[in-house]
């Protein structure tokens, strides 16, 4: 399987999402600059954190302007697997692949540190190899994680199940606790929380790489029946 | 238009306008003798940027002679954007501590913020990928709001330029002390890695080459900063404020991956950052160091603002700059190379064979000076030294234990201060995760991070308790050094070198100057004796305010290499049922402590702990082979607030507790909250018990780590403390954000 790692001037995860599928998921990956036209070549997009332009007018708008975001929705309605972490997360909030918005963390601070999250559904092609239920470990690094979304846009993410994952402890203030939603067809999974950090026990947890995993593995399964 | 309103060479001589720049009449004199004439605004500006203390280092000069600096690791000593240290498989350590200290004063958002992003500048200049930040902060007790806006706000500067560019902010210290009220201190380090054959230098060397401006473009901020940061503070210093810069960590993280780029190019020649005094020192500097001359012209210099003159555009102190040199005929390529990410570069100049720094604007030479002269020939001072009266009435007080009645309370009252409760408010504000090599994140003794695709991991802390250099500046100036690579051996790492960035009061007053003398007097001897050569650094004098100067506080920032992964330590107990041991014997000694200023209302007196360096080497060394030879499972120092506080630190966080017994001949205060050197407390598995107190054969085993989560420390028999973690980590825990939310 090969994955595109999408650069944005400012993006700073990159390298972090890069080694995490290169030595620790062993697949194929290549960095991708944001003027790139053409995405068909790749199977898995995957749209790393840091602060693309700055975040200077709002986290995320001036990079879902970017060129290659027109190639990210054409692959999204193709049906591929998109990933959007922190930064990537607030750039697909922008660009309309995921509803909702971000405001700045409760205690408007910047924060970083390991979290507890709840896997609350088990049955997308990004968490199918961890348990419903389950509590895992991811790190978090922002400053304005606090998903924010209208009434019907929660009934709409609670009646189909694209709540993914919710904060064990609710630091940031997020509606619902929520860390992690994806679209209606599920094939777009935005999420505050860094899995491309958890993917060693070195630096203190693994939990992350069973959701590069359950990427990989719906896509051969998928692939082997095509074929 | 503009030039017109300028004053005339023989104006500035006679109204002394030179003054105003912070230039003396000998200062003047010896500018005109240079020039066999009166220099003219732009060039009165020049050298007086260039022999401020900020760039020139003409008052501390005589003192960072007598540092070492070399070793047989040191590939880069000082004298370029940062030094560099071997750590084998043709690769190399960068690293560089400087000081922000005044600008943070005025404006603490932007002065930390900008500081981060100079020091970053440092490193990626000499070719290096900036991997870590550190950095060492100082402020006054957290009771006033000024303090405490000045706390927070720096904080979040520091995290605002770290987050953003992306580079993680991996360790630092934080100490209070009313000393800092009005002028607290900023100090950022960071540390790159690069591989030897990439290792630039900024020289401006082969006559005909071109010489570029990439990055942000330059506008009228910060003119004069470094004049600035070579003053006291003062009731005026509000006023200064526009020499304060702005930073764009953006700007910054686009400028550090293009020149990344640009090192791998066969054009580049040279390469140095616009930091203090901007376009004067990068080209003065990068002409001298080669011996060549550079000529350029102003016109084409991008320029945020309209009709600026030369005079500010040499003296701004804008941001996110760089000058490079690259081959003649390359420059299209060098175009496009910055144009990817969207950056300017702009050709400015050329080298040449005059020796002259030479500025053109409108079709007129404007400024025409010897480089050597700016870079190379400040004026060298040798202030007299006195010993201050303080010192001798320190020496002749009697030792005093200070009287202890609940051991417990005190315990906790201590765990309390913030210069030792848990930093978790501060470092949970910044990214230290980033680029996922973060082994040891804060918290514990120093941080480590693992050098991606080898089995090494560099290990890096910051460290200066400046209450004994105040009490006793040559034995706090060893202290700081030891205690740093005490920090570095307990991670499991072998001390390589240091940086250092001296923060001291006006040293034209001669006590002053004493203290700088003494300090690093004690901190040569230390780096001598722990082999750990001085690679570079920064001074930063006239940190008073309204007369009165800081402690003397010449942080250390040390990097050590852990040859191995699985040598990583931390300073956390790791299972019940370790043996609990402590290396060094506990003397009576409060000078300076932690107990003394919580008994004394915030004031030190007396003798500094002592320091044998020669038992600290001993000690080290023998620690650091039982860690290498997997025979210890924790370890952690014995610094601010004696054994008993570290005991505690070593519980927090795990869920564990420990029972031991303290020596039954020395007085109980003592015992736990003395704040004798060169002490260690390890934990070490039942099976290894042979093996480490084989190597590290003066250790004393003292007691176990326990399930139970509490502490209970004995002596003959009797329970001098019995608590629950969970109270000691809760007071740790709760103190800094306790402080922070409380009413003035």
């Amino acid at each position: 399987m090969k994955f595109a790692v999408i650069v944005f001037p400012g993006s700073n995860c990159d390298v972090d999402m890069f080694h995490a599928v290169k030595d620790e998921l062993g697949e194929e990956v290549e960095y991708v600059w944001h003027d790139a036209d053409d995405l068909s070549q790749f199977d898995g997009i995957l749209l790393p954190g840091g602060f693309s332009y700055g975040d200077y007018l709002r986290s995320g708008a001036i990079a879902h302007l970017s060129k290659v975001m027109s190639e990210v929705k054409k692959a999204a309605e193709a049906g591929k697997p998109i990933l959007g972490v922190c930064n990537g997360f607030q750039i697909l909030l922008e660009s309309g692949l995921l509803p909702g918005a971000m405001l700045r963390n409760k205690d408007l601070k910047f924060v970083c540190r390991p979290t507890k999250l709840r896997v609350e559904n088990n049955e997308t092609m990004f968490s199918s190899a961890y348990n419903k239920g389950e509590e895992i470990t991811i790190p978090v690094a922002h400053g304005e994680g606090n998903y924010y979304c209208d009434e019907a846009t929660l009934k709409q993410l609670q009646d189909n199940q694209q709540i993914v994952f919710t904060y064990a402890d609710n630091f940031n203030g997020s509606l619902q606790s929520i860390a992690g939603i994806v679209n209606e067809k599920g094939n777009v999974l935005g999420m505050m929380p860094h899995p491309e950090r958890a993917v060693d026990e070195l630096l203190g947890s693994a939990d992350g790489l069973k959701l590069f995993q359950s990427i990989v593995k719906q896509w051969r399964e998928s692939h082997v029946v095509n074929a | 238009m503009s030039l017109m309103l300028e004053p005339s060479p023989s104006q500035i001589k006679e109204q002394k306008i030179y003054h105003e720049m912070g230039m003396t009449d000998e200062e003047f004199a010896k500018a005109e003798q240079i020039l066999g004439r009166t220099p003219n605004y732009t060039e009165t500006g020049l050298f007086s940027v260039m022999w401020s203390e900020h760039c020139s280092y003409k008052n501390s000069k005589p003192v960072l002679r007598k540092f070492p600096v070399t070793g047989e690791r040191v590939l880069q000593g000082p004298g370029e954007g940062a030094g560099i240290v071997d750590i084998g498989d043709e690769q190399a350590v960068v690293f560089k501590i400087e000081s922000h200290n005044h600008p943070s004063a005025i404006e603490p958002y932007q002065g930390a913020a900008t500081g981060v992003g100079g020091i970053i500048r440092d490193v990626f200049s000499m070719g290096a990928r900036p991997v870590a930040m550190l950095n060492s902060l100082r402020f006054g007790e957290l009771e006033s709001s000024r303090v405490k806006y000045l706390f927070e706000e720096v904080v979040a500067g520091i995290a605002g330029y770290g987050n953003c560019i992306g580079i993680p902010t991996v360790g630092g210290e934080v100490q209070f002390d009313h000393t800092y009220e009005g002028n607290p201190l900023v100090n950022a380090m960071c540390v790159g890695l690069i591989d030897h054959k990439d290792i630039q230098k900024g020289q401006a060397k082969g006559v005909g080459n071109t010489v570029m401006y990439v990055g942000a473009k330059t506008g009228r901020d910060g003119i004069h900063g470094a004049t600035f940061a070579s003053e006291e503070l003062s009731e005026q210093s509000e006023d200064k404020r526009p020499a304060v810069q702005v930073g764009d960590p953006f700007m910054e993280k686009l400028l550090l991956e293009a020149c990344l780029e640009l090192v791998k190019s066969d054009a580049l020649v040279g390469i140095q950052d616009m930091g203090a005094a901007g376009l004067t020192s990068s080209s003065a500097e990068m002409a001298s160091k080669a011996g060549s001359g550079i000529e350029m012209n102003l016109d084409f210099v991008p320029q945020r603002e309209t009709g600026m003159t030369p005079y500010e555009m040499m003296l701004s102190e804008s941001q996110e700059r760089m000058l490079i040199v690259i081959k003649k005929g390359r420059e299209k390529e060098i175009e496009e190379l910055f144009a990817k990410y969207g950056l300017e570069a702009a050709t400015v100049g050329r080298v040449t064979d005059d020796g002259m720094l030479r500025l053109l604007h409108k079709g007129e030479v404007v400024a025409e000076v010897p480089a050597d002269a700016l870079a190379e020939d400040a004026p060298v001072y040798y202030k007299p030294s006195a010993e201050p009266a303080y010192y001798g009435e320190y020496q002749a007080m009697e030792q005093k234990t200070p009287q202890v009645e609940d051991f417990k309370q005190t315990l906790i009252q201590l765990l309390s201060q913030p210069t030792i409760a848990s930093k978790e408010w501060v470092y949970g504000q910044y990214d230290y995760q980033v680029r996922t090599n973060t082994v040891v994140a804060p918290g514990s003794d120093a941080a480590v991070i693992r050098v991606r695709g080898t089995k090494k991991a560099l290990a890096m802390t910051t460290d200066c308790n400046s209450r004994y250099l105040y009490l006793d500046p040559e034995i706090g100036g060893k202290i700081a050094v030891a205690e740093a690579a005490r920090n570095i051996i307990c991670s499991g790492g072998e001390p390589l070198a240091i940086t250092d960035c001296l923060n001291f009061g006006n040293p034209e007053k001669p006590e002053i100057f004493w203290q700088l003398e003494k300090a690093t007097d004690g901190m040569s001897e230390a780096c001598r004796v722990l082999s750990t050569p001085v690679i570079g650094g920064n001074v930063s004098l006239y940190n008073e305010t309204n007369g009165t100067a800081v402690y003397p506080t010449p942080v250390v920032g040390m990097v050590g290499l852990i040859k191995d992964l699985s040598h990583i330590t931390t300073q956390s107990f790791k299972q019940a049922g370790d043996l609990i041991y402590v290396i060094g014997e506990t003397k009576a000694e409060f000078g300076g402590s932690e107990l003394q200023k919580l008994h004394h209302n915030g004031e030190i007196f007396g003798k500094a702990p002592a320091i044998d360096l020669t038992v600290e080497e001993a000690r080290q060394a023998a620690l650091l082979k039982a860690i290498q030879a997997g025979a210890v499972q924790s370890a952690h120092d014995v610094a601010e607030g004696g054994f008993a506080v570290a005991l505690a630190e070593k519980a927090f966080g795990t869920g564990l507790g420990a029972s031991v017994a303290v020596e039954a001949n020395i007085e109980r205060t003592a015992a736990l909250f003395s704040e004798t050197q060169s002490r260690f407390i390890v934990t070490v598995s039942k099976e290894n018990q042979e093996a480490f107190e084989a190597i590290v054969t003066e250790a004393k085993l003292i007691g176990e780590v326990t399930a139970e989560a509490d502490l209970v420390i004995e002596q003959q028999g009797e329970k001098v403390i019995k608590a629950e973690i969970h109270e000691l980590e809760g007071a740790w825990k709760g103190a800094i954000p306790c402080l922070l939310k409380s009413e003035d």
